[in-house]
């Protein structure tokens, strides 16, 4: 019987509906990542300081962490599948690999936070403050292990090593310490925490600056905006750093992935930095390439006179995909400025004693509300589409990783998909927007609803109905 | 011994292990969703859904660690059935997540019209997903072509009488369990009422079960054989004894409801029941894991993989099912519906 060839329009149309589910779903687990360990630091500071602000706080924020929580579950069980419907040659080739990295996330991260999370959100009555705080901290530590292992995983489609290729051309592990830390992981991991960090602090900044422009006396709008700033300040400097050392790594282990993120064409010592432009892969060249000479080396290689590859040094067959990346990149940089401009103006209001009465201030910081979001997606699209064509890097192509499928089966798909998403999870979004735009009060509505120790049944989350909008 | 024979063994009994805990647990919330259909009112719904609101993201998870196990241990296997039941997967995916978003949404909405759409998504995507697992199972045991280690089929390869009469029946079956459990969480009218549901559905699995147990033999020469031939006879005697006093023991369970406090005896009658039924399923595979050529042994990942992740289940899974089963015990009881009317 003949091998059957995945046409490349269908292999186009898997990359588009993956890449489509998957950054969708990637802004659910970063929330809840930065959500939960917000709430563990909220608990924490309820148990040891017995402020009922900080639990006003924390039942203000879990409400929302439920929703959040639920749509990365949904839509991370399509990931779980999508990976086989979609790219059945790379999951039996890489299979061995990925499958026991994956198994270990299920064993040790989602059931620790799915298994708590009942508690979590519908226990602190029936089990106390302590073991509530326990549930609060597992589901927590149970969003990081889940980051850790897919991020090894990715990581490794990156930097593979701690393999052999076996005769049927699978991938074989040899060694599961060096797949695991492989020489891009720590730099994934570290970089992707904090941008879960980020984005969680500037979402809740936003909530907050949002409340105080109507009311700049509410305990609880002042607590999450002076912590998510506190966040901004500190952790956006954290993260450049991080994002450097990322960079010089891509340098040394992907050098296609840099020339493209750099926009350089052509190898040379002291490379310009290009601020903007766009690559153009017919002509090999940037087009409206706007430049500052010898800082890109400066940045990449710590040197003016730094050599940097470009393009031009590998075949144009292995380029990836230049535009996305490109761009994607200075997005992810531009937004970062942002954040950091933000940071250092809290620290001076702050100094100042002003940090809850400009409004000009609180503004900016509801428009950056997103913005780590973007920021998530924007890097992952660099991550993505700059290690193509391969999907594991320089091992295995994308065309050979695809499954035998048909236009019409992926076109149908991706129908149901485009049109479901947009659906459910734009609901989603707007009764979370929702959730935010109600103002915390004190005595923030129970977790089990407004009577203490209700006998039975997992009431308050939804006691919505009776109670403040 | 821990080999490259025997390991694929464990492997087959691990994932069956898993698909079965997803079947059960995921099965009776799907079919509490199902049920949705009998009860039309919004306090019976409320009780329903905050019986399974602190478990089912537990129970649904059980479905990822089936994919993610087979991916890992029988990486041939995972890349063969899916493309194979591609549409199935999808559409099942899709009603997984309208099932599991209208759980939260339907306390969110903030009209009565819109907690009636949001009642409507949660009993269809529970009714669809468990239409297509049935699908699933029946294309499976229907047998999926490979060669070359790759699915070779078109994008309807999955359909067959046999895989939609599985559709229909593992609806049925959700639904079944649901209202054995609902039975057990719940008390009252909407108790009563289940027991009538309950005992309707049960004559009907009766009927599948008979249907099921006489057609799947006749899929495939080997099934016949297991089930037919020398010591075949016996264990098609032993199945049907079994399922028999189960069925008694579940019609009198029913029959007690309330009257004695063994509320939970029709739930565990029912997971028993699945319990054999699955068995058998496992009992006509075997060694096979997508019939009619692939064996485990020819699935599985190399020894290195299956070894790696055998310790990882070795010890992940008994705390998994102890805290878990602490999960459920911190929210035992009766559902008090009283709490609702406000």
């Amino acid at each position: 019987m003949t091998r059957f060839v995945t046409a490349p329009l269908a292999i186009q149309l898997a990359r588009a509906q993956f890449g489509f589910t998957i950054a969708f779903h990637i802004m659910f687990p970063a929330f809840s990542i930065g959500l939960a360990a917000y709430l563990v630091v909220l608990e924490l500071m309820w148990l040891v300081t017995k402020k009922t602000v900080y639990l006003d706080t924390y039942k203000y924020w879990l409400k929302v962490f439920a929703v959040i929580f639920a749509i990365g579950v949904v839509s991370g069980l399509v990931m779980a599948y999508e990976i086989g419907a979609n790219w059945s040659g790379y999951s039996n080739r890489v299979g061995p690999i990925l499958g026991p990295l994956l198994a270990w996330e299920t064993l040790t991260a989602f059931f620790l936070e799915a298994g708590f999370l009942g508690i979590m959100l519908f226990g602190l009555s029936r089990v106390g403050p302590r073991l509530h705080f326990l549930a609060t901290t597992l589901v927590s530590i149970g969003t990081l292990l889940s980051a850790t292992w897919i991020l090894a995983a990715n990581s490794w489609m990156q930097t593979p090593r701690g393999y052999t290729i076996g005769s049927n051309g699978t991938f074989e592990p040899r060694n599961w310490l060096k797949i695991i830390f492989n020489p891009d992981f720590p730099y994934e991991w570290l970089h992707m925490l904090m941008a879960a960090f980020l984005a969680t602090a500037f979402a809740v900044g936003a909530v907050g600056a949002f409340h105080l422009l109507r009311n700049k006396h509410n305990q609880v709008s002042r607590l999450m905006f002076s912590m998510a700033m506190w966040m901004a300040a500190f952790v956006t400097p954290v993260q450049g750093f991080i994002g450097d050392q990322s960079g010089r790594e891509v340098w040394r282990d992907q050098p296609i992935k840099l020339a493209a993120i750099e926009g350089d064409f052509h190898t040379k010592a002291g490379q310009a930095l290009h601020l903007f432009g766009l690559p153009d892969r017919a002509l090999g060249t940037l087009l409206y390439d706007i430049k500052i000479p010898r800082l890109g080396s400066l940045i990449v290689t710590h040197s003016m006179h730094g050599v940097i590859q470009g393009l031009d040094a590998f075949s144009r067959r292995d380029w990836p995909v230049l535009i996305p990346t490109f761009v994607g990149f200075r997005i992810m940089i531009g937004i970062w400025s942002l954040m950091m401009i933000l940071g250092l103006a809290s620290l001076w209001l702050r100094f100042k004693g002003r940090l809850f009465d400009n409004r000009l201030f609180m503004k900016a910081a509801m428009a950056m509300g997103p913005a780590g979001f973007i920021a998530i997606i924007a890097g992952w699209v660099v991550t993505e589409t700059g290690r193509q064509p391969w999907t594991v890097y320089g091992l295995l192509r994308t065309a050979q990783s695809a499954s035998p499928l048909t236009v019409g089966e992926l076109l149908w798909s991706f129908g149901i998909i485009i049109v479901l998403y947009f659906f459910i999870f734009g609901t989603g979004i707007r009764y979370v927007l929702q959730m935010m735009a109600r103002e915390p009060v004190l005595d923030e509505p129970d977790l089990e609803g407004d009577k203490p120790m209700r006998s039975h049944g997992p009431k308050g989350l939804h006691g919505g109905v009776s109670r403040v909008k | 011994m821990i080999n490259s024979h025997s390991l694929p063994v464990i492997w087959g009994f691990i994932i069956a292990f898993v698909i079965f805990a997803y079947v059960t647990l995921d099965g009776f919330d799907l079919g509490v969703g199902v049920l949705f259909a009998a009860e039309r009112e919004r306090p019976e719904r409320d009780v329903m859904v905050d019986s399974i609101a602190p478990v089912w993201d537990g129970n649904e998870t059980w479905l990822v660690l089936g994919g993610s196990f087979l991916y890992g241990a029988f990486p041939v296997a995972y890349s063969v059935i899916l493309p194979a039941v591609y549409p199935v997967i999808i559409t099942m995916l899709m009603a997984l997540i309208l099932r599991g978003v209208s759980f939260e949404f339907r306390f969110r909405a903030t009209t009565e019209r819109g907690r009636r759409n949001w009642d409507a998504g949660l009993m269809s995507g529970s009714i669809i997903a468990g239409f297509c697992q049935g699908v699933i199972l029946g294309a499976v045991l229907h047998g999926i072509p490979v060669s070359n280690m790759q699915f070779t089929g078109g994008a309807l390869r999955w359909f067959s009488y046999f895989s939609i009469f599985t559709g229909f029946a593992v609806v049925l079956a959700y639904a079944f369990l649901g209202s054995t459990w609902l039975i057990w969480r719940t008390d009252g009218g909407l108790q009563a009422r289940m027991r009538k549901i309950a005992v309707k559905l049960a004559v009907a699995m009766l009927g599948l079960v008979l249907v099921f147990s006489c057609w799947t033999p006749m899929l495939h020469h080997g099934f016949a054989q297991r089930w037919f031939s020398g010591s075949g006879v016996l264990a098609t005697a032993l199945a049907s004894l079994v399922l028999i006093s189960l069925f008694y023991g579940l019609f009198h369970g029913l029959r007690k409801v309330g009257v004695t406090k063994r509320d939970w005896a029709p739930f565990v009658f029912a997971i028993t029941i699945f319990f054999v039924n699955f068995a058998g399923v496992g009992y006509s595979l075997y060694p096979n894991i997508v019939p009619p050529t692939l064996t485990i042994w020819l699935a599985s990942s190399p020894v290195s993989s299956q070894l790696f992740l055998l310790i990882g289940a070795g010890v992940m899974i008994p705390i998994i099912v102890g805290y878990n089963i602490f999960a459920y015990y911190v929210f035992r009881g009766k559902i008090d519906a009283s709490a609702y009317y406000h």
